[in-house]
């Protein structure tokens, strides 16, 4: 499906097929780090930055580099390389240029190299054969996605944790899912306005 | 360096006391969205096994030749080489599933219960101990996530592995087949093994 427009596929990609509600994508982090407001907000910022720069470089050395010389079997093997570098020069520079910034960010941004969405809307973006603007939109609109996904349960979680009395064993993770599962409903409700796969 | 444990309490603690799954909540992402189909299931299990398994064998084979400044980089390396191997046999073999699984296969690569073995034990244990303690762990994780298809297939579709197992005047539950059943269910299956099963520090704190 290639003929999309940027716009609705940015929305799409936020919405309808959130990656983190639909497709499972980062949940590893998601559990342990939404635990509350402050810290969901700096990871998702981080993940929003980082999967809109590496969908651009994996889409321009998957076609431009992999394809050409028949390599695109050792795409999974480059991605991961492309992705893990990135994260270590944007934390470099990061350091160096914006103290201010890296205090708030600085220890996220380690955590996001096996952040599963990154790769996962990378291949995703491969395998839908998506155009260079699509895939800046699907993974600006994914990383968008997937910090409200974050920020939502995360401040559903702050509230709980100060009034809620769960059950013996619900705490922590297993309420976590619960909720996600419930969120996952509700943007479900989207899925009627546009459809991609 | 520590004496390596027993055998045998690899086994136990891989599939029960420190299953992957429930206890850790490790390694979900990409294995959740599989949950809906058992076939779907038990190829992406299977991939799994073999990646989880032999990465731990080659880290710990390796672990005295690694430089530990760039182990990481190489124990990504030595995970996404076996993941490409079963993502090619999965589709010369099994080309249907290889369209259904779509991009999972390679979502592989970044599941932590992977790079969390080869972390905490392969890197400090010997090559049999580890290889031991990934089939363990990938076959405690294989369990749980046929347990959750176990339930998401008949009654989101009202079959099993394609047989019909429902009767025939029931109506499928869409839900179970969409995103919000695995997380319920993956949820309900944590709350049940931490509040029957609760490990030692926890009854600590709890008490």
């Amino acid at each position: 499906m290639a003929d999309i427009d940027a716009g609705t596929l940015l929305f799409a990609a936020i919405f309808t097929n959130n990656i983190l509600l639909t497709n499972f994508l980062g949940l590893c982090p998601f559990l342990s780090i939404s635990r509350e407001v402050r810290s969901s907000l700096g990871l998702g910022v981080a993940v929003v930055f980082v999967m809109t720069c590496t969908a651009v470089i994996n889409y321009l050395v998957y076609y431009y580099v992999l394809v050409p010389l028949h390599l695109d079997h050792f795409r999974y093997i480059v991605f991961i390389i492309i992705i893990a570098s990135f994260v270590q020069l944007v934390e470099i520079s990061v350091e160096r240029f914006f103290p201010a910034l890296y205090f708030v960010l600085g220890i996220f941004l380690p955590l996001i190299t096996v952040n599963c969405a990154i790769l996962g809307a990378s291949l995703f973006l491969i395998i839908r054969e998506y155009t260079l603007i699509q895939s800046i939109a699907y993974g600006a609109g994914s990383g968008i996605g997937w910090m409200l996904a974050i920020i939502a349960v995360g401040s559903i979680r702050e509230k709980l944790q100060k009034t809620a009395r769960l059950p013996k064993g619900l705490e922590g993770p297993a309420i976590t899912l619960f909720i996600t599962g419930i969120m996952a409903l509700a943007f479900m409700a989207f899925s009627g306005m546009i459809q991609i796969q | 360096m520590p004496k390596p444990p027993k055998k045998i309490e690899i086994f136990k603690a891989g599939l029960w006391k420190d299953n992957p799954v429930l206890r850790q909540i490790l390694g979900i992402c990409s294995t959740l969205a599989v949950t809906n189909l058992m076939v779907n299931t038990l190829v992406m299990n299977a991939g799994l096994i073999f990646t989880l398994t032999m990465s731990s064998l080659t880290v710990s084979l390796l672990r005295t030749y690694t430089p530990m400044r760039i182990r990481m980089m190489v124990q990504t390396l030595i995970i996404a080489s076996y993941v490409i191997i079963v993502d090619i046999v999965i589709k010369a073999y099994l080309p249907s599933i290889s369209e259904a699984l779509g991009p999972y296969v390679g979502l592989i690569i970044t599941n932590c219960i992977i790079m969390g073995r080869c972390e905490a034990f392969a890197k400090n244990n010997p090559p049999l101990a580890s290889f031991l303690d990934g089939i363990a762990v990938a076959i405690g994780y294989a369990i749980v996530l046929m347990a959750i298809a176990l339930v998401r297939e008949p009654l989101g579709f009202g079959t099993l592995l394609g047989f019909r197992v429902m009767p025939d005047g029931f109506t499928p539950w869409t839900v179970m087949i969409m995103a919000p059943g695995a997380f319920f269910m993956l949820g309900l299956y944590v709350w049940i093994v931490k509040a029957f099963f609760p490990q030692p520090q926890e009854i600590l704190k709890s008490g």
